[in-house]
C-alpha cells in the first residue's frame, strides 16, 4: 500500500508557492525581470540564491524579452530553466514565446495573470495569457496557490518529456492568488527532486550525420534556429502541433503520478468537473473564479437547482473531446471569460467552447459572460445571477444576446 | 516548393540542420575565375586568409596553394590583394 | 594579461575553418571574411550565436549549416541575451558536473543592425552583468539583410534605401554612433576595433577578447560591396583605406585605457601618412552623390568630423 507522503503546511501566497516549487525542482538557470504582480517570485528566488539554498544561476536580465531569450538558450545548452512574468512583460516576450516553442526548449514560466495596458492596470484578468494562446506553449490555469505549487513541479516533467519538448506556462491570478496568503502543503525537498528527476535530452540527427544529444555541446555540434524557407517551415509547425497533441496524455500521466505521491489531484489534470453529473446548467471558467463558483453551486444545489461547474485547467492543448463529451448533454452553458477578443464573437474561451461543440449531435445553448476585466471583483450574487439567467434561457428556449458583460456599468 | 523528400515525421525537431554547407557547391555562381601563376606566387597565403568563402587552401603537405573552384564565387579579392599580382581573374 | 599568441600566416591558413564553405553570402562579402578570421582565433571548445542578419541567414538555410561549432540563433535584437543564457548555463552545468570541458568560449556575432539599434539594450545589459563572452560586431554600416536600410552605424552622407540620396536630401544626415566608445564607457574589460585587411591585428584582438575574463567587444569593419555599391574585388582594400584615412582607426581599450594599434599608431606618429577621405569615398557608389556641386559641403563635413574624432581618439590615447 503506497502511503501518501507527509507534507509540511506553510503559509504562502501564490508567488511564494511558485518560487518554492521552483526552488525544490533543481532548476539550473533562472533569468527573470520583475513586473507586478510577479515580483515576489523573483524576490523570493533571489533570497534563496543569496542564502545558498539553491544551486541555480540567477540572471537579472534587463527586460522580459531578454529573460525569455536567456531561458531559451540556457535550455538549449542543456539547463533546466524557469522564469516568471505578467501582462506587459509577457507581451514584451511575445516574439520569444514563439521562438521558445519553435526551438523546442522546455522553459517553464509562471504567469501572474494581469490586465494588459492601455490604460495601465495591475490587477487580474486573463488578457495576457489569452493573448499568447497561439504561441505553442502548454497553458495551465491554477485555481489556488496549492495548485500553482503542484503545477510548477509537474510542468518540469511534462515539458521536458522527450515526446513533448514544449515550453509550459502555469497561470495564477494576479493579486487574487499571487498576493493572498493560503495554507500550502509542500512535499519534502528530496521527494520533489526525485519526482522532477534529471533533465532528459532526446537524440537528434545533426549535420555531422550522427545521432547526438539535443543540446549545444562542443563535442557534438548542432545548429539550432536556422532559417527555414517555404519548403520546410510548415513541417516544423506540424511537429509542434503533434507535440501539443501528445501532451494531453502526458499531462494526465504526470498529474496522476503526482497525485499518488501528494494525495492531491485536479480532475484528471486537464479539466475538473464539479457536480456536473446531473447538471442542467454549467459555468465554464478558468482560474480562481472557479473557487467562488463552486461555493455558489453548493448553495444552488441545496435549493434543488441542478447547477455545476467545468473548470478548464489545461487550456492549451485544449481537451476538445473531453469537454465536448462533458458538456454536450447539458441544457445551458455559461462560459465566463476574463478577457476579450475585440471584434471577435465573444471572448476566447467562449469561442473555443462553442466551437468544439459544433460536431456534437446535440448541444446546449452556450452564452458568454465577460467579467472581471482589470481586476473587477466578481462576487457570489453576480455568479448566482448567471445561473438564473441561464435557467431563464432554458425556459424561454431562446438566446437573444450570446455575449454579455458581468457588472459592467452600461 | 514541395519537392522535398522528407515528411514532418522524418525531419529532426527544432530545425536542427542535418547537412553541412560543404554539400552546397556555390562555385557555379562565378563569372570570373582566379587563375594563379605559380612562378609569381610567393606562397604568402594572404589569398587563403582573405577569401570570404574559404575557397582557397594551403596544403601543408604539398606546401602549395590550392583553389577550390567548387566554392569560389569569383569575387576577385584574392587577385586584388595578391602582393605579387600572381592571380588573374579570367572569364569562366 | 594576455598569452600573446604567436602565429604565422601559414598557421592561420592551415587551421580548418569553423565557418565552413558553401555559405550563401554574396561574392566579395567581407563580413564572411571577418567571421572566418574571428573563428581562426578560437582556442578550444566554442559555442557561437548569431543575431538575425546576413551572416545568420547565409550560414543556416535549412537543412544546411556552415557552422562546425554548436550554434544557435533566436531573434534579431537579443544576441547578447543569447550569449548570457548560454554562459549562465555553462557556468552552472560545469558546477554541477554536467559539462566536462574546462573552458567553453562563447562568441556572439551581430551586424550593425543587431548592435547599434535594436540590439543595444541586450548588449548593454549583458555587459553590465559581466558575462564572460566575446561580442563581435561585423559593421557593414546598414541593415543589409533586409535591403540596405540605414542604421545607427551608417555614416554621414551615405545613401541607403531609407536615407536615399535624393535631389533635396543627400543621404543620411546623422553621424555614425560611436558604438565602441559607448562600450568603453561601460567599464568593460576589453574593447577593440579591427579591420580585416589587417588580419593579424584582427585575429590577435579576437583571441584577446576570448582570453579576457568577462565581456569583450570587438568592432570589426566589414565592407559590403552590394550595399556600398563598390567593386567586390576591392572589398578588403576598402577596409584598408578606411584605416588609412582615419575613418575607422584601429585601437584597443584594456580596462578603459585606450591604445592605438599598429597602422593607426603609425599615422599618429607620422601625420603625413593620413590620407584624405576622398580616397575612401570615391570607390563607393553610396557616396557618389557627394561628388556633385550641390552636396560637396557634405564631403567637407565628413573630413571635418573624421579629423575631429581622430583628434579625440589621440587625446584618449594620450598622444596629444
Amino acid at each position: 500500500m503506497k502511503r501518501i507522503i507527509k507534507q509540511e503546511v506553510l503559509a504562502f501566497n501564490g508567488d511564494e508557492a511558485v518560487a518554492y516549487a521552483a526552488k525544490q525542482s533543481d532548476v539550473d538557470v533562472v533569468a527573470a525581470y520583475p513586473v507586478t504582480p510577479q515580483t515576489i517570485i523573483v524576490e523570493k528566488f533571489s533570497e534563496y540564491v543569496a542564502n545558498g539554498e539553491v544551486d541555480t544561476e540567477f540572471v537579472c536580465v534587463e527586460s522580459e524579452h531578454s529573460a525569455m531569450t536567456a531561458c531559451v538558450t540556457a535550455s538549449a545548452t542543456g539547463a533546466r530553466t524557469f522564469t516568471a512574468t505578467a501582462a506587459p512583460g509577457l507581451a514584451l516576450m511575445h516574439e520569444m514565446l514563439y521562438v521558445a516553442s519553435g526551438c523546442r526548449t522546455p522553459v517553464i514560466m509562471a504567469v501572474a495573470n494581469r490586465a494588459l495596458s492601455a490604460p495601465l492596470n495591475i490587477h487580474c484578468d486573463h488578457s495576457d495569457s489569452m493573448g499568447q494562446r497561439d504561441s505553442g506553449w502548454i497553458q495551465i490555469y491554477a485555481e489556488n496557490s496549492q495548485e500553482a505549487y503542484d503545477s510548477v513541479i509537474q510542468a518540469f516533467r511534462t515539458a521536458e518529456h522527450p515526446k513533448i519538448l514544449l515550453p509550459e506556462m502555469v497561470c495564477l491570478d494576479g493579486f487574487t492568488l499571487s498576493h493572498t496568503l493560503e495554507n500550502v502543503s509542500v512535499l519534502p525537498d528530496n521527494v520533489v527532486k526525485d519526482f522532477v528527476g534529471a533533465r532528459q535530452l532526446p537524440q537528434v540527427m545533426g549535420h555531422e550525420r550522427r545521432s547526438v544529444p539535443f543540446r549545444l555541446d562542443p563535442e557534438n555540434p548542432v545548429s539550432i534556429g536556422p532559417i527555414a524557407l517555404p519548403d520546410y517551415y510548415f513541417e516544423f509547425k506540424r511537429q509542434q502541433e503533434e507535440a501539443m497533441k501528445n501532451s494531453l496524455e502526458v499531462i494526465r500521466e504526470i498529474h496522476e503520478e503526482y497525485a499518488k505521491t501528494s494525495g492531491r489531484s485536479y480532475g484528471d489534470g486537464l479539466t475538473e468537473s464539479y457536480r456536473l453529473e446531473d447538471a442542467e446548467t454549467a459555468i465554464v471558467c478558468l482560474g480562481s473564479t472557479a473557487g467562488t463558483v463552486k461555493s455558489v453551486v453548493d448553495g444552488l444545489r441545496t435549493n434543488g437547482v441542478n447547477a455545476g461547474l467545468l473548470r478548464i485547467r489545461t487550456f492549451r492543448p485544449l481537451p476538445v473531446k473531453e469537454i465536448a463529451r462533458t458538456l454536450e448533454s447539458l441544457k445551458a452553458v455559461a462560459v465566463m471569460d476574463r478577457s476579450m477578443s475585440f471584434g471577435g464573437h465573444g471572448g476566447p474561451v467562449f469561442q473555443e467552447i462553442r466551437h468544439l461543440l459544433y460536431e456534437a449531435s446535440e448541444h446546449p445553448h452556450v452564452v458568454n459572460y465577460i467579467y472581471g476585466l482589470g481586476g473587477r471583483d466578481t462576487n457570489p450574487p453576480q455568479i448566482q445571477k448567471i445561473y438564473e439567467d441561464r435557467k431563464r434561457g432554458i425556459q424561454t428556449g431562446k438566446v437573444e444576446n450570446p455575449v454579455r458583460y458581468v457588472d459592467l456599468r452600461e | 516548393m514541395t519537392n522535398q523528400e522528407k515528411s514532418w515525421k522524418e525531419i529532426p525537431p527544432a530545425g536542427v540542420c542535418w547537412k553541412p554547407s560543404t554539400e552546397y557547391l556555390t562555385g557555379d555562381w562565378k563569372t570570373y575565375k582566379p587563375v594563379r601563376d605559380p612562378a609569381k606566387c610567393t606562397r604568402c597565403t594572404f589569398c587563403v586568409i582573405f577569401c570570404p568563402d574559404g575557397a582557397i587552401h594551403w596544403d601543408a603537405q604539398k606546401e602549395d596553394i590550392e583553389f577550390d573552384y567548387n566554392f569560389c564565387k569569383g569575387c576577385g579579392i584574392c587577385a586584388n590583394e595578391c602582393p605579387t599580382d600572381a592571380i588573374e581573374m579570367t572569364i569562366e | 594579461m594576455f598569452t600573446e599568441w604567436k602565429f604565422t600566416a601559414k598557421d592561420i591558413a592551415e587551421k580548418p575553418d569553423l565557418f565552413m564553405s558553401g555559405h550563401r553570402a554574396c561574392a566579395g562579402c567581407v563580413p564572411a571574411t571577418v567571421m572566418r578570421l574571428v573563428l581562426k582565433a578560437a582556442r578550444g571548445p566554442t559555442i557561437v550565436t548569431n543575431a538575425t542578419g546576413c551572416m545568420e541567414v547565409v550560414s543556416s538555410i535549412y537543412p544546411y549549416t556552415s557552422w562546425a561549432t554548436p550554434w544557435i540563433h533566436t531573434a534579431f535584437e537579443n544576441v547578447a541575451a543569447n550569449a548570457s543564457g548560454i554562459e549562465a548555463a555553462l557556468k552552472i552545468l560545469k558546477k554541477k558536473g554536467r559539462v566536462k570541458e574546462e573552458t567553453v568560449d562563447v562568441i556572439a556575432f551581430a551586424g550593425d543592425g543587431g548592435t547599434y539599434d535594436i540590439g543595444i539594450q541586450a548588449l548593454s545589459g549583458a555587459v553590465e552583468r559581466g558575462h564572460d563572452f566575446l561580442y563581435v560586431l561585423y559593421d557593414n554600416e546598414a541593415y543589409m539583410n533586409t535591403g540596405i536600410q540605414r542604421s545607427g552605424g551608417t555614416p554621414l552622407g551615405a545613401s541607403t534605401t531609407t536615407s536615399p540620396a535624393g535631389t533635396v536630401i543627400p543621404g543620411k544626415l546623422q553621424y555614425k554612433k560611436p558604438i565602441a566608445d559607448i562600450m568603453v564607457a561601460h567599464y568593460m574589460p576589453y574593447v577593440a576595433t579591427a579591420s580585416p585587411y589587417f588580419w593579424r591585428d584582427l585575429i590577435t584582438k579576437a583571441r584577446r577578447g576570448l582570453e579576457v575574463n568577462g565581456p569583450a567587444f570587438l568592432h570589426a569593419f566589414a565592407p559590403c560591396p552590394r550595399g556600398w555599391r563598390s567593386d567586390p574585388s576591392k572589398s578588403v582594400e576598402i577596409s584598408r583605406t578606411a584605416v588609412e584615412t582615419c575613418i575607422f582607426p584601429l585601437w584597443e581599450a584594456v580596462n578603459g585605457k585606450y591604445q592605438l594599434s599598429g597602422p593607426s599608431n603609425a599615422i599618429a606618429l607620422n601625420p603625413g601618412k593620413k590620407k584624405p577621405v576622398e580616397e575612401y569615398l570615391t570607390v563607393q557608389g553610396r557616396f557618389k552623390h557627394l561628388f556633385t556641386p550641390k552636396f560637396k559641403n557634405i564631403l567637407t563635413e565628413i573630413q571635418r568630423i573624421t579629423d575631429e574624432r581622430w583628434q579625440n581618439l589621440l587625446k584618449k590615447c594620450e598622444m596629444r
